[in-house]
């Protein structure tokens, strides 16, 4: 049986898209807004949940060609490298320092090694999500 | 170096994850492993020395200041539990080389080792209440891969159990911290200790004692809450039940000791008074479990039972010989028990069954290990120059001194019940003619006994020279009876 998911499919394109940009956005206005690393995540794996859901495992598999545990060991490794950073100016594990920068787009941007750590939890819930998702769809 | 404290946290971190990358390399992840573990085990031991020169080391996470940050304490405590956590687990990663097998260890079997440590050491020198949980979930998350890793039959109905026992006292342990925090308004154990004393322990603060008793029970074992205990370890293999025996239920011990020794001591007429029955139900009920089975894994597991009893006995007891009994008794048993399971694991696998019945005469095939388990059944019931003696009697004592005659007589006797149950073992499964057992050629099992007798040697050591030993406990005990010690380091005063 070959169902035609033509509307399916197409719509997914858009809104895929659609949500991975809000997912960025929700990320970055952790800070100040509500939001976050971890609902960031989760906004993005629910994208790709979408196309999953859309497509089938491996079409996803080799449009996004990622490790999803690698994902999770990097996400884990920029956490904990926000906080080893620390050890090497000798002040506190998870000393956090921040600054004002002229950039050349953007303008003045306040910067914070928070952010840092906030992109290993982002990857981590992504890559644990998707793994999670992931195995338990290949299973039989 | 200020960060020194957090290094048996952040080395097997960073181990775990550098471990994901090599999921598929056993060789390399059992070089990483076992280096990154002797690297915490000296970090420790840096420590523990610095704790001895220089008292009290705390760190404020991220340089927030005492009460509103995470801090991390290390007393004497903490740091010899570390030291000796991390000393089992380099001996247990060792043992496992030879035993658990491919498959599991292509498995991230050594990473969830190393996230286990995590939270072992976390758990021991947290100074927060809340962060305490948190490592608790580290080490119990970990706990619960490793009891399922490989997934026979046997473990994944026993991983059932575990898993729900242990969420249940998850999800008790943060109603207690929520009750304990509406009170006193503050999660740093410092803190907390302070505002209890300002505040006298009013009656709702004991039931929030009472609800941590049975919170840390739960993951330690005593004597309502033990029910778990015996089928979950039972389950799965021998390293890791080594691992689980000798760490798991000392990190409820140990946080029964801190928070009764430093929130809830006001009252003790009620709280210790209750914590002193339930031990020693916990010791009878062990004592008789441990004589009842014949199988040598399901004795050693009543044996935990019954030291989990006695050393809580000691610190309901609180008088300064018997808290420092149940410390040096806390670090003992957890040597003692991580060697009992390694050489419980080595008979069933060259018998291939744990049913002491069903094979004798094994000292004619395999002397040194022979041996090995007799000196380790001597230092488990407390034979004088072994390491079990000297915390005892200091748990024994003390309890006389409190006039309690009865309590102090059923730890002595109970010392008798776990000589004979393991006594048995080694007499029907050693002596006789050698039958049903044979010389094993598929187990190395002369490399599997060098993690075993390191073990001893340093159980050995730890009995002949409590001198030494002695004046570490001793700095430990200060803090534990002397709670403004605690606070004064913690909160700079």
């Amino acid at each position: 049986m070959n169902t035609n998911d033509l509307i399916l499919q197409t719509v997914t394109k858009i809104v895929s898209f659609i949500i991975l940009l809000f997912s960025l956005h929700i990320f970055f206005a952790g800070h100040y807004n509500p939001g976050g690393g971890f609902v960031g995540g989760l906004l993005t794996s629910g994208a790709i949940v979408l196309l999953l859901l859309a497509y089938d495992i491996k079409t996803v598999a080799n449009s996004l060609p990622v490790d999803y545990r690698i994902m999770i060991a990097v996400g884990l490794l920029f956490a904990i490298g926000t906080g080893v950073g620390a050890l090497i100016f000798d002040v506190p594990f998870l000393t956090h320092a921040f600054g004002y920068f002229t950039l050349p787009l953007l303008g003045k941007t306040s910067l914070h090694t928070a952010v840092l750590f906030d992109i290993g939890v982002y990857l981590v819930v992504v890559g644990a999500t998707m793994t999670i998702i992931q195995t338990i769809g290949e299973s039989e | 170096m200020i960060n020194l404290l957090i290094l048996p946290i952040v080395i097997p971190l960073i181990t775990a994850v550098i471990l994901m990358f090599f999921a598929k390399k056993v060789t390399i992840q059992r070089w990483i492993s076992a280096i990154s573990m002797t690297g915490t085990f000296i970090t420790s031991l840096i420590l523990l020395h610095k704790i001895d020169q220089n008292g009290i080391q705390t760190l404020n996470l991220g340089n927030w200041p005492a009460p509103f940050g995470i801090t991390l304490v290390s007393d004497m405590l903490s740091a010899l539990l570390v030291a000796t956590g991390s000393f089992i687990a380099l001996c247990c990663i060792l043992f496992s080389f030879g035993t658990i097998g491919r498959a599991r260890e292509k498995f991230y079997y050594y990473s969830i080792v190393q996230f286990l440590m995590v939270g072992v050491n976390g758990a021991f020198t947290t100074g927060d209440i809340f962060n305490m949980f948190v490592f608790f979930e580290v080490m119990l998350m970990s706990s619960y891969v490793l009891m399922v890793i490989g997934g026979t039959k046997i473990q994944l109905r026993e991983s059932i159990k575990y898993l729900l026992v242990n969420v249940t006292s998850s999800a008790l342990f943060v109603i207690a911290v929520a009750y304990l925090y509406s009170m006193v308004g503050s999660l740093n154990m410092a803190h907390i200790s302070e505002r209890i004393a300002e505040a006298g322990q009013p009656g709702i603060m004991t039931v929030v004692a009472v609800l941590f008793l049975i919170v840390f029970g739960l993951k330690g074992g005593i004597f309502p809450l033990f029910f778990w205990l015996p089928g979950s370890y039972y389950a799965p293999p021998a390293p890791i039940i080594a691992l689980f025996g000798a760490l798991l239920t000392k990190v409820g011990v140990y946080s029964i000791l801190r928070t009764y020794t430093l929130f809830f001591y006001h009252d003790q007429g009620f709280t210790h008074e209750l914590l002193i029955i339930l031990s020693l139900i916990t010791i009878v009920l062990g004592s008789i479990a441990a004589i009842a089975y014949k199988d040598i894994k399901k004795i050693i597991i009543y044996n935990i039972v019954v030291a989990i009893g006695i050393i809580t006995y000691g610190i309901g007891t609180m008088n300064a010989d018997s808290l420092s009994g149940s410390v040096f008794y806390l670090i003992h048993d957890m040597i003692i028990k991580a060697a009992l399971f390694m050489i419980a694991g080595v008979i069933v696998a060259i018998t291939g069954t744990g049913s002491y019945q069903k094979f004798s005469g094994l000292i004619r095939h395999y002397p040194l290990l022979g041996w090995i388990f007799f000196l380790s059944i001597l230092a488990l019931a407390g034979i004088p120059p072994l390491s079990g003696f000297i915390g005892k009697i200091l748990i024994a004592r003390g309890g006389f001194a409190e006039g309690d005659i009865v309590g102090a007589l059923v730890i002595l006797f109970s010392s008798l019940f776990v000589l004979y149950s393991l006594m048995r073992v080694f007499i029907n499964s050693f002596w006789g003619d050698p039958k049903g057992s044979k010389v094993n050629s598929n187990i190395g099992v002369s490399k599997l006994l060098i993690p075993i007798s390191v073990l001893m040697i340093a159980s050995i050591s730890y009995g002949v020279f409590s001198e030494h030993v002695n004046m570490y406990i001793t700095q430990a005990v200060d803090v534990l009876i002397n709670p403004s010690l605690y606070i004064e380091a913690v909160l700079n005063k």
